[in-house]
């Protein structure tokens, strides 16, 4: 199998990764950061990956995008799955006190998986088979004072990858939307951690199983359906008086 | 999951002023801005006070949990300081590799197993831990990384083996598995009736059993005293690999914090009772899992809490083998008379390979391990009235499992602890340092 991890020194993808390369894989991992991405390809070498190769890439510069999907083409010698990661959570308090921060956070998030699917998309529309996974999150299924402007570029990479897994259906493409709840990774560093946190080990697993299967949408650790099934369902006259 | 950030006896209780996790070796948070004293954290599966820096930081070195480099002809393997024993068993078994040597828990770090330098059923033959570690790459405070190894840097080398995670960060490490030919133990039971015939078989299966280790009944008093079951077991050979399917589950989960009337006097007097006669002959063979042989306790998850929100503590002890008889009869006769109920009581006789650490515990003797539930100021008496025997036969007590022992009995133990102190770094420290040095209780 070649697969393409691209957000790939997250926590979370580089346990998707570890179970690709328990299968032997070759891998293409693209990131922003060399040392974090050597540190990343090492792991999975000695975890049993037939082959690693590495790309470094700011993906918020969309100009990138054309070039890394080709290069991984090439070292791989095809793609036949691909998981899209990156993500920042920002500073919904700093943000909302700037147009520029708040696009620059929406941006990153949700322009960035546009221009990646679109391209992508078109890869998978042509070679009629695959698997194509995003990670969306629990926050994009509604928009909640504390946190609106990551969750809402969340909601839209769900709504539009909803779109290609509609039109990719048709020609046997797996499209994924994975959306985690609260995870334990550098990017809660700075939460308080309670038992609803789970371990990026577990969520990796799922994740790796649904790409595999070909899942549609997936809420992981799975409790999280129920929870967000409720929070979805909450009248908006109520919804928008809790502090949430 | 939430994790906890206590010891694993839960007594003492911590609370830290913060928790940094650390997850790369290449994006490390600035130290030395800190406010406070740091303490490299694990799987908090020592004890007592080692793992724990009241009012201080805890450094969460657990993401910390990548390969480095693997030799699959030699066994060598480098890993990332928090790599955690049972995945790295998972990968390496299935190729034919062991742990050089391992604790009774596979639910520890590379880091953690260093910095308490631990043994493990096979130390008459191979050590401890640290005997096996080529080099490690140590992280201090003020920002420097220092590659230590017997020839570089070798005194910071030997003071971090067993160096109680005082002297940095231990980034990655680098160490020689053992091979195995298969994940099978050939096992033999032996029960023995007091400590003289359990000096004899141990004696007669040093030389061909590469593991050995004893369970005694602490309860039982009389002629009763010191009997026990023998464990003795080699790598068996005629066995196949298991296949990637072949990871073990847990069997159970103790799901809160039982009533501490769980564990008293009659429910352990009952178990050993049925545990020592459900030997029916007196030798037992069977060929068992890996798993069950090195990991008995690790099949029931979180089996700490069977003691209760008070916590529990354990008291481990090595007198030198010339001493060893009268000492282990002496002390098994105060825990059998004093009413306190010790539940688990594992005994071995340490070998002569020589322990790298200069704060390692390991040293030629024989060493028993007890737990005992924590029930205030008799619990203590009866520990110190232990430490006081320990101590006039020239023994020690291991830190890994301490909560309580004076800094006399520390200094007792490791006449060492002036060469090491020097490689403190100075912005590390733990709640175990500061009372066994008697520096003031403030982590800050
Ligand atoms: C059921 C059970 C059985 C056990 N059996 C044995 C046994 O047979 N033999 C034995 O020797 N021990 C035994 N132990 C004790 C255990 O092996 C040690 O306490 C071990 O060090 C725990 O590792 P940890 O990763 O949980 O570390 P922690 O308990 O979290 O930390 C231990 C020490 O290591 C330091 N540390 C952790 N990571 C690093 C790092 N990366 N760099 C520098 N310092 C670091 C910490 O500061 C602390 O001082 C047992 C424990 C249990 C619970
Ligand atoms: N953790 C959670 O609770 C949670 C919940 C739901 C969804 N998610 C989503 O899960 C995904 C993975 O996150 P994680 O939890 O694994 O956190 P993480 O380890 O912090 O991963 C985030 C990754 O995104 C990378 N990144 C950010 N901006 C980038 C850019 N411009 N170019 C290239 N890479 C960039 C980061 O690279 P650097 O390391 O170089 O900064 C980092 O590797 C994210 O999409 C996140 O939104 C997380």
């Amino acid at each position: 199998m070649k697969v393409m991890i691209i957000g790939a020194t997250s926590a979370i993808a580089h346990e998707v990764s570890r179970c690709f390369a328990a299968d032997n894989a070759a891998l293409f991992l693209v990131a922003r950061n060399a040392e974090k991405l050597a540190a990343a390809a090492d792991d999975l070498k000695v975890l049993g990956a037939s082959q690693v190769e590495t790309y470094c890439a700011d993906l918020a510069d969309l100009s990138t995008h054309g070039a890394l999907i080709e290069a991984g083409k090439t070292a791989l010698g095809g793609i036949d799955a691909v998981l899209i990661a990156h993500g920042v959570l920002g500073d919904q308090q700093a943000a909302q006190q700037s147009v520029e921060a708040t696009l620059e956070l929406f941006h990153v998030n949700a322009v960035s998986y546009i221009s990646l699917l679109t391209l992508l998309a078109n890869h998978f529309e042509a070679q009629k088979q695959g698997s194509l996974a995003v990670i969306g999150s629990v926050a994009g299924d509604r928009g909640r004072g504390s946190n609106y402007i990551y969750g809402a570029a969340k909601g839209a990479v769900a709504l539009f990858t909803g779109g290609v897994r509609n039109r990719l259906a048709k020609v046997g493409v797996a499209v994924v939307t994975v959306k985690p709840g609260f995870v334990d990774t550098p990017m809660t560093a700075g939460m308080k951690k309670n038992l609803l946190f789970a371990k990026p080990a577990q969520v990796g697993k799922r994740i790796y199983a649904a790409m595999l299967k070909g899942e549609d949408i997936v809420y992981t650790p799975p409790f999280w359906m129920l929870i967000m099934f409720i929070i979805r369902n909450i009248p908006e006259r109520i919804f928008k008086k809790l502090k949430l | 999951m939430s994790r906890s950030y206590q010891s694993w006896g839960n007594y003492p209780k911590a609370k830290h002023q913060r928790v940094i996790p650390i997850h790369w070796r290449d994006a490390l948070p600035d130290l030395q801005a800190l406010e406070g004293s740091l303490l490299p954290y694990g799987y908090g599966r020592s004890y007592g006070d080692s793992c724990l820096n009241e009012n201080g930081t805890l450094l969460d070195i657990t993401p910390l949990n990548r390969y480095i480099a693997f030799d699959a002809e030699t066994g060598v393997i480098r890993c990332e300081g928090g790599v955690l024993f049972a995945d790295l068993l998972n990968y390496i078994v299935p190729r034919g590799w062991f742990l050089p040597t391992t604790p009774g828990t596979k639910f520890v770090s590379v880091g953690g197993a260093i910095a308490n330098d631990v043994h493990g059923k096979n130390h008459h033959v191979a050590g401890t831990f640290g005997r096996h570690v080529t080099c490690f790459e140590l992280l201090r405070s003020d920002g420097t990384r220092l590659m230590c190894s017997p020839t570089e840097n070798a005194d910071l080398f030997s003071a971090t083996i067993g160096g109680l995670g005082l002297t940095g960060i231990i980034l990655w490490a680098e160490f020689k598995l053992r091979r195995i030919q298969g994940p099978y133990i050939a096992q033999e039971k032996i029960r023995f009736g007091g400590i003289d015939e359990f000096f004899d078989i141990s004696e007669a299966s040093d030389k061909d059993y590469e593991y050995t280790v004893a369970w005694v009944d602490c309860v039982s008093s009389g002629d009763k005293l010191g009997r026990g079951i023998f464990i003795r077991g080699n790598n068996a050979w005629h066995h196949k690999l298991p296949g990637k399917s072949a990871t073990p589950k847990t069997l159970l989960t103790a799901p809160f914090d039982l009533p501490s009337f769980a564990l008293n006097l009659h429910t352990v007097r009952a178990f050993n009772e049925v545990y020592y006669h459900a030997l029916l002959t007196k030798v037992q063979r069977k060929i068992v899992p890996y798993d069950p042989f090195f990991y008995p306790l690790d099949m029931i998850n979180e089996w700490n809490k069977f003691y209760g929100n008070a916590g529990f503590l354990q008291y481990q002890f090595v007198v030198p083998y010339a001493s060893d008889r009268g000492a282990i009869k002496e002390i098994l006769r105060q825990i059998s008379t004093s009413g306190v109920v010790s539940f688990l009581a594992v005994l071995k006789v340490f070998g002569d390979v020589k322990s790298p650490g200069m704060l390692s515990f390991p040293r030629p003797g024989v060493t028993l391990a007890l737990d005992f539930p924590y029930r205030g100021a008799p619990t203590l008496r009866l520990l110190d009235r232990l430490d006081q025997i320990v101590r006039e036969c020239g023994g020690a007590i291991y830190p890994a499992k301490d909560a309580r022992m004076s800094p006399q009995m520390f200094e007792a133990s490791f006449p060492n602890w002036r060469a090491f102190s020097p490689h403190v770094d100075p912005k590390f420290s733990s709640s175990f340092w500061r009372r066994v040095m008697q520096q003031p209780a403030s982590g800050k």
